[in-house]
């Protein structure tokens, strides 16, 4: 297994050596070589720039007919990737990533373009909300102080286990950026989200757990909740909104203040459609950096129409009202607590859409850090599992291909000939930790909660 | 019914018309006023409790809400209808260019991409139904004739389908999936996996009635008619085409009905767990969306369903009145 990976990494790497030479200039991307595509998505609205390509013409202008397809939950929709039912899909940043390090799926899938940045809240139930009150500072306006700890909830938990109440909560995935999320603001305040142990059958991830966490598809999580399954939830929109407007729950952080600027969800295909498909691969990726950029464009100009055509039946089809807050760049906490928000979702600017590999080495530390990865792996390694999953080379032939068309221009994209896919080290976190992707051990090392060198679960 | 006519027109010419009269009033009463007046009723009493059921997203629809509904999803029926117009030029235009740049470019005209409608989603699942009760019908009439024939086939295959008749085929729907995908593969496939999955979990829930009644009304039949087949010298095919099948006709009917009425209910969920396209998953994805109209458009597929129900039963009925010698037997 690891020397066919080892293999295959060189054999891309070489690849992408080859391109970076060959591609020094934008080529003409050929023909596609499948015309007729079948994408899939979740109901949420980060899968706009999806309904955006369809819907502005896109797609059809890189000769592609494409069929979006909403699918019932990540793991249907993963399933129908690797199977063929579908070409590509909206997926979770962890999942091309778990993929590689070949957690809990068979094929290889690739991601050329990081579809949203930012974009989860974490919501809890109203009487939740009531327990935690007390525990957050009020500021001189009256309202609640941002961002709220997971201290604050941390009695209730304790109330809660006392009286032989398990506290659960719900996120979408087990390699969901959710789940990562949710665990690393739960760890800062001093919650245990509970340990993986994939080698002796634990998957749920709930050995130690102060709070445990269950796998809700993200349109049901309203519905779970209300049905008091669930106590919250850390979901992407418009479903915390949807707690606020239907007046069960409320969302207490977004997740640009747990962890700024983190990749949220991608566009994955599997590796064999990409080598298969060069063309069409580049194409797709082509019309998705169209898409991205017209919703960024001029400082969220765009996303009220935006708004609209995902609250279509066929797409999001939650409330326009309800799509709109986040979209539009407010989010309301508690009824009436509006605030602007406008970094919840960012799909263009900041150079949203590059497929950093210093976002796919975060996700690898925290699935050591709670035991998905079993045992220490060096440095390089981290390195090499976020190269294969996250395509750079790729996304730089279509962006340049889109300069080269004048459809955009070469300040929209990184610096090609110097980008490293590492971010500078960074401590926008909400415990304030540094994190630098290229020392991801030492990282690991430097988090309160959670496996550390030579741990195991 | 037919009582006062014969009454009054014993009785003489005067009293015969208002007898008719009467007894047209009567009929009027009994199957025009009375069903009007029981829809009425529900209808009202639906209002009612409607507007007091609070859900998070809003209150119970009523029937005005689902009326409404009903006319929003046949605009975008239509509006859908233009867009696949503006779709199909578009494929046309980039066709031609395509073909002036190469002309060995296959120019293919691609069905439409876009949503998928209320209509359409109708259609589908009718056809799924109805070929999913065709295969049933094709393996279970001769296992059925067989069973009938014969003590011991009976006696073999009566432990398996007794066994088998009460599973819920939905029980079955994740093997069928898991098969299907392992079994059904090709690269360019025909026909879609999912409506594979759809038909043949209706095909499994269909069977048994159709084997059940079937069998009993061919064991049945009078031993006299047999006795005319074997003074005849029928040949075991000729037996079974003129004497066994329309013996059997209303019994075959009776399953078939029940068949396709549990094959129709069994399809929204099948297509509601499995998300294959279809009235079912019109539910679903309408449950997920959550928006304010999500109840009403609910509500227009739950009487929708209810309708073509009806319709695939008094169809079946009207198959059975044609094809049965026992004309009264239909009526059961």
């Amino acid at each position: 297994m690891t020397t066919r990976r080892h293999f295959t990494f060189a054999a891309s790497a070489m690849a992408f050596a080859i391109t970076c030479a060959t591609h020094a200039s934008a080529q003409e991307i050929g023909p596609p070589e499948k015309e007729e595509l079948t994408l899939g998505f979740i109901k949420l609205t980060d899968m706009a720039p999806l309904a955006i390509a369809y819907e502005k013409g896109y797609f059809e202008d890189e000769g592609l007919y494409v069929t979006l397809e909403p699918q019932a939950n990540w793991k249907v929709l993963l399933d129908g990737v690797v199977d063929g039912r579908l070409d590509g899909s909206h997926m979770l940043a962890g999942q091309p990533l778990a993929s590689a390090i070949g957690y809990g799926v068979s094929a290889e899938i690739v991601t050329t373009f990081t579809m949203s940045i930012n974009g989860m809240g974490v919501t809890v139930a109203n009487e939740v909300w009531e327990g935690m009150k007390e525990h957050v500072p009020v500021g001189s306006d009256g309202m609640p102080v941002h961002p709220i700890s997971a201290s604050a909830l941390k009695p209730v938990v304790e109330e809660m286990t006392a009286g032989g109440k398990p506290f659960t909560m719900g996120m979408v995935f087990p390699v969901s950026t959710h789940n990562y999320i949710l665990r690393y603001w739960l760890a800062a305040g001093g919650i245990h989200p509970g340990y993986y142990d994939p080698a002796n059958g634990e998957t749920l991830g709930q050995i130690d757990a102060d709070v445990l966490l269950n796998v809700v598809p993200p349109p049901q999580m309203p519905a779970t909740m209300e049905a008091g399954t669930i106590y919250g939830y850390c979901v992407g929109e418009p479903w915390n909104q949807q707690a606020v407007f239907k007046g069960i729950g409320l969302p207490v952080i977004t997740s640009d203040r747990i962890y700024a600027h983190h990749a949220d969800k991608v566009f994955g295909v599997t590796k064999e459609f990409a080598e298969q498909n060069p063309n069409t691969t580049a194409r797709l990726t082509r019309a998705l950096i169209r898409a991205a950029m017209w919703l960024d464009a001029e400082s969220n100009a765009n996303r009220l129409e935006g708004s609209e055509i995902i609250s279509q039946s066929n797409y999001v089809g939650a409330d326009l009202d309800v799509i709109k807050n986040s979209m539009t760049g407010i989010y309301e906490y508690e009824k009436g607590d509006v605030r602007d928000a406008p970094d919840f979702n960012m799909f263009f600017r900041d150079r949203a859409s590059y497929p950093y590999y210093s976002d796919g080495v975060w996700y690898l530390t925290q699935m050591r850090r709670w035991g998905q990865i079993a045992e220490d792996k060096p440095d390089a390694w981290y390195d090499e599992m976020a190269k294969q999953a996250y395509r750079a080379d790729i996304y730089q032939i279509a962006a340049q291909s889109l300069i080269a068309d004048g459809l955009a221009t070469a300040a929209d994209f990184p610096d090609f000939a110097t980008e490293t896919g590492y971010h500078p080290p960074s401590s926008a976190f909400i415990d304030g930790v540094e994190y630098d992707g290229r020392k991801p051990n030492d990282y690991i090392d430097s988090l309160t909660l959670g496996l550390k060198a030579g741990e195991t679960p | 019914m037919s009582t006062p006519i014969t009454l009054s027109e014993r009785t003489g010419g005067m009293s015969s018309l208002g007898g008719k009269v009467r007894h047209l009033l009567h009929t009027l009463l009994q199957e025009v006023a009375v069903p009007l007046l029981g829809i009425g009723v529900f209808l009202l009493v639906w209002g009612m409790t409607a507007n007091r059921i609070d859900t998070s997203l809003g209150k119970f629809p009523g029937p005005g809400v689902v009326w409404e509904q009903a006319q929003n999803l046949v605009v975008e029926y239509r509006e859908e209808l233009v867009k696949e117009e503006e779709f199909h030029v578009r494929q046309a235009e980039r066709n031609a260019e395509r073909l002036a740049a190469d002309p060995t470019y296959d120019a293919k005209v691609r069905a439409y991409t876009g949503k998928v409608t209320f209509p359409s989603q109708i259609y589908t699942s009718l056809v799924t139904v109805l070929s999913g009760f065709a295969v049933a019908l094709v393996l279970a009439l001769p296992l059925g004739i067989a069973i009938g024939l014969s003590k011991t086939l009976n006696s073999a295959f009566n432990p398996i389908i007794q066994i088998f008749k009460p599973v819920s085929p939905l029980a079955w729907l994740p093997l069928v999936t898991l098969v299907v995908s392992a079994v059904y593969t090709s690269d360019d496939p025909a026909l879609s996996k999912s409506y594979i999955n759809s038909l043949l979990t209706v095909a499994l829930c269909s069977i048994w009635p159709i084997v059940i009644n079937t069998a009993v009304g061919v064991a049945s039949i009078p031993q006299d008619w047999v006795n005319v087949s074997r003074v005849l010298r029928l040949s075991p095919l000729t037996h079974v085409r003129k004497i066994v099948l329309p013996a059997a006709v209303p019994m075959i009917f009776t399953g078939m009905r029940l068949s396709l009425g549990v094959a129709w209910m069994v399809l929204i969920a099948a297509e509601m767990l499995a998300q294959n396209p279809g009235l079912g998953k019109f539910v679903w994805d309408e449950f997920q969306n959550g928006s304010t109209n999500s109840m009403g458009r609910i509500m227009v597929a739950i009487l929708t369903i209810g309708l073509i129900g009806y319709l695939l039963d008094r169809t079946m009925l009207q198959l059975q009145r044609a094809l049965s010698w026992d004309k009264a037997s239909a009526s059961r």
